[in-house]
């Protein structure tokens, strides 16, 4: 695992943290981008201690508002909360706000009601963070919206992506699987644009949305096609519980047309790397043997989530306090 | 609305697109009609007793028409009233409107139609027409009775808030109506290809995530029911006239002589589908069909300029704050239009230089009258004394909190607009609001 230092000093962020609320990578700068993925950096170090805590968001409270079954994020999410010392508490609810007679807003309101410091909200439909920022005082942070945005995952990707490239400018990074349901996908061709790389996705078109190239991608629908030459390759989970029955025949199929293979690989440029942000279907969208392989850093990609949101938990809970005594 | 004192509208520039008028005259009100347009440079003599009016400064047309109305009541009136939404109507220059059927219970017979029309009486703010519903209970099944309707004062038949999907229905529903002379009008969606879509399917649907309504969904129920009509004859109008595709084939067809006729709302001739990211997924900007992309927008414009959309028709859809705070994907479809259409139009057609301002009162007016089949739309001799005054030159900011609806869902507040209606007569009286 390389590391340059040198490299990330160079690009080094000095802007201040100015934001209430992350709500996705599309309204951040590439300064606050490079402030985000620099303070991870300071936060990686904890997990290596024997007592892996610090006292830096001691005092402070943060919902996990998850409105959306989720183990990865909201497990990452409270560690991060544990090891910044900070107050966390989890209020899962169903999907469907309105089935139990309250309205997101109203939830929200109540929770407000106990002055938390900051709300991580995930939920099925896109906007629904948008929504509680603009009625709330405390920081709200998007930990999935419907197919919008992740931009916690896109960060934690791009934190792993320099941790092996040194410099995520002028890479090749293709994103290849279910485009169309993905909001990792949105919230990562964000960050590498703004980051300076070049980004290909690629899908079956029946999983591929409309005017994809608007969002100043390249658009193809062959897997061999999005390997050839990449850096980085970051495959999708295939959401077989959205698929209708009229997206492709059958995983089988599926695999044939789109499941990274150890051949299909030898396309990608000799040091590339293979991402997946998970859960994954082994042998839908990835061979095992690519999975567990060398090139795979999927599980640096976990270990890497709790750093990068402990740096979101710290800049935005920053913010809150700027009228109190220092974070 | 016949026994009211005669009235006089002085020193206005009378523009009456029905008679091809645009000139400073005189017109006299009496007994609910027009009774006399005076010469140019005339000054008519007031009967004894008659109000005056002076519309110096003022345009004075015939009273302006919206086809495209949810007035709520009966069932939804924590949405809207047929007082509350009168009364918006006369705010914002109509003097009569033209309600869709998606009560609780729908208009699906005739003792529904003729407690909508008691209501309306009652309040007394616009002439108010019902459409009744195609099919028994809005299933899209049985026909409802249609005749029994038409008795009662229905002048049309919609299943609006949804399509009239079986392609059987609506054949039947085109041969029967022509025993009364009425239009079938059509939300034209294939529900299939919306699944669950929210908003137009698109560069930004693909940006926000949120699922899509492909242009398809409007089109190919617009093809069908066009292959229909050639078969049945009748009158066949599409509403709300979204898609690039639908404004080709309604053309089209035109061109064939088919009896169709076609609305767009003046949501769908001002905004796009970017109006949901600009306002960070506001709920006010969702509605059905949804807006469309700038392409499909021009298209609209452009069958607007050319004569292939008949009307202007505002698809009126208010909705209770608490039911739109809600997430984009749930809230309910539809904005408020009735008090903002006449700004909106006199403002982006009239001093955008789209079309000559007859033009844009004959969208208004004369042209919804001939489409729905209904009195009104002309200010000639003999016409019902239905007047609007518009000022053309006043300056208008919108406000949701002035509305008169009960509801609050524009996406247009704050805009700055210039032109408004100054009032409006019906039946020969003046209408003036609590």
């Amino acid at each position: 695992m390389a590391e340059a230092p040198e490299s990330r000093s160079t690009a080094r962020s000095t802007v201040p943290w100015t934001r209430k609320d992350l709500l996705g990578i599309e309204e951040l700068s590439a300064d606050e981008i490079r402030l985000i993925l620099d303070t991870a950096e300071s936060f990686r170090e904890v997990a290596e201690r024997p007592i892996k805590k610090v006292p830096t968001l001691r005092g402070k409270t943060v919902v996990n508002l998850f409105f959306e079954s989720s183990t990865r994020t909201r497990s990452s999410f409270e560690i991060a909360e544990k090891r910044l010392s900070a107050d966390g508490l989890n209020f899962s609810a169903s999907t469907s706000s309105l089935s139990k007679g309250e309205s997101l807003v109203d939830t929200a309101l109540n929770l407000q009601a106990m002055a938390p410091d900051l709300i991580v909200i995930r939920h099925a439909y896109p906007g629904a963070p948008h929504l509680l920022a603009r009625r709330l005082k405390a920081g709200v942070i998007n930990a999935g919206d419907g197919a919008h945005e992740h931009p916690t995952q896109a960060l934690l990707d791009a934190f792993t992506i320099r941790q092996h490239k040194q410099q995520i400018q002028g890479l090749k990074v293709s994103i290849v699987g279910d485009i169309e349901h993905s909001r990792v996908v949105r919230s990562n061709i964000h960050l590498l644009g703004k980051l300076g790389a070049e980004v290909t996705v690629a899908a079956p078109r029946t999983l591929m949305p409309v005017e994809m190239e608007s969002m100043g991608v390249k658009v193809v629908h062959s897997l061999d096609e999005a390997i050839e030459g990449a850096d980085v390759i970051m495959m999708l989970r295939i959401q077989l519980e959205r698929q209708g029955k009229m997206r492709f025949p059958s995983t089988r199929e599926y695999f044939n047309l789109f499941g990274l293979t150890t051949e299909r690989m030898a396309r990608a440029k000799d040091d590339a790397i293979v991402m997946h942000p998970g859960p994954m279907n082994r042998g839908v969208e990835i061979a095992s043997e690519v999975a567990d392989g060398p090139t795979s850093v999927i599980l640096e990609q976990v270990a890497n989530g709790v750093a990068v949101r402990m740096a979101v938990l710290y800049l935005l809970s920053g913010v809150r306090s700027e009228d109190g005594r220092d974070a | 609305m016949s026994d009211e004192r005669p009235l006089v509208i002085r020193g206005g520039r009378v523009v009456d697109p029905s008679q091809d008028l645009d000139a400073n005259v005189d017109l006299l009100l009496e007994d609910g009609v027009v009774a006399r347009l005076g010469e140019k440079g005339e000054s008519i003599d007031a009967p004894d007793g008659a109000e005056e009016v002076d519309a110096s400064g003022l345009v004075v047309c015939p009273g302006l028409i919206d086809i495209h109305v949810h007035l709520r009541e009966p069932g939804q009136e924590h949405k809207e009233t047929i007082r509350t939404g009168t009364m918006g109507a006369a705010a914002g220059g109509f003097t009569a409107v033209v309600c869709m059927a998606n009560t609780d219970p729908v208009n699906d017979d005739a003792a529904v139609t003729e407690l909508i029309l008691s209501q309306a009486r009652r309040a007394g703010f616009a002439r108010v027409y019902p459409l009744g519903t195609v099919s028994k209970g809005m299933k899209g099944e049985a026909m409802a009775e249609m005749g029994e309707m038409v008795a009662s004062g229905a002048v049309g038949f919609t299943d609006d808030g949804v399509v009239v999907a079986h392609p059987e229905l609506m054949r039947r529903a085109l041969l029967y109506t022509q025993h009364y002379g009425v239009p079938v009008a059509q939300h034209a969606e294939d529900l299939r290809l919306t699944g669950d879509g929210v908003m137009h399917e698109g560069e930004w649907s693909t940006k926000l995530g949120l699922k899509g309504i492909p242009r398809s969904a409007e089109d190919v129920i617009i093809a069908r029911d066009l292959i229909l009509l050639a078969e049945t004859g009748g009158r066949y109008h599409v509403q709300h006239l979204s898609t690039v595709g639908g404004v080709e084939l309604v053309r089209a067809a035109k061109e064939r002589g088919l009896p169709v006729t076609c609305e767009v709302t003046p949501h769908h001739l001002f905004l796009t589908d970017k109006a949901i990211a600009d306002s960070d997924f506001s709920t006010d900007c969702k509605m059905k069909p949804p807006l469309r992309a700038e392409s499909d927008r021009q298209a609209l414009l452009a069958g607007l300029v050319d004569g292939t959309i008949d009307c202007i028709a505002s698809d009126h859809a208010p909705h209770h704050p608490d039911e739109k705070d809600v997430e984009f994907s749930v809230a309910p479809y539809g904005i408020l239009g009735l008090e903002t259409t006449v700004p909106l139009c006199l403002d982006r057609l009239v001093h955008g230089g789209v079309l000559p301002l007859s033009r844009v009162i004959a969208l208004l007016s004369t042209e919804p009258a001939r489409v729905m089949g209904l009195p009104g739309g002309s200010l000639a001799e003999g016409s019902p004394a239905d007047v609007t005054l518009l000022d053309l030159d006043a300056e208008v900011t919108v406000d949701r909190a002035k509305m008169r609806s009960k509801s609050r869902n524009t996406p247009f507040h704050g805009w700055q607009l210039k032109g408004r209606a100054a009032g409006t007569i019906v039946g020969g009286r003046r209408i003036t609001l609590p």
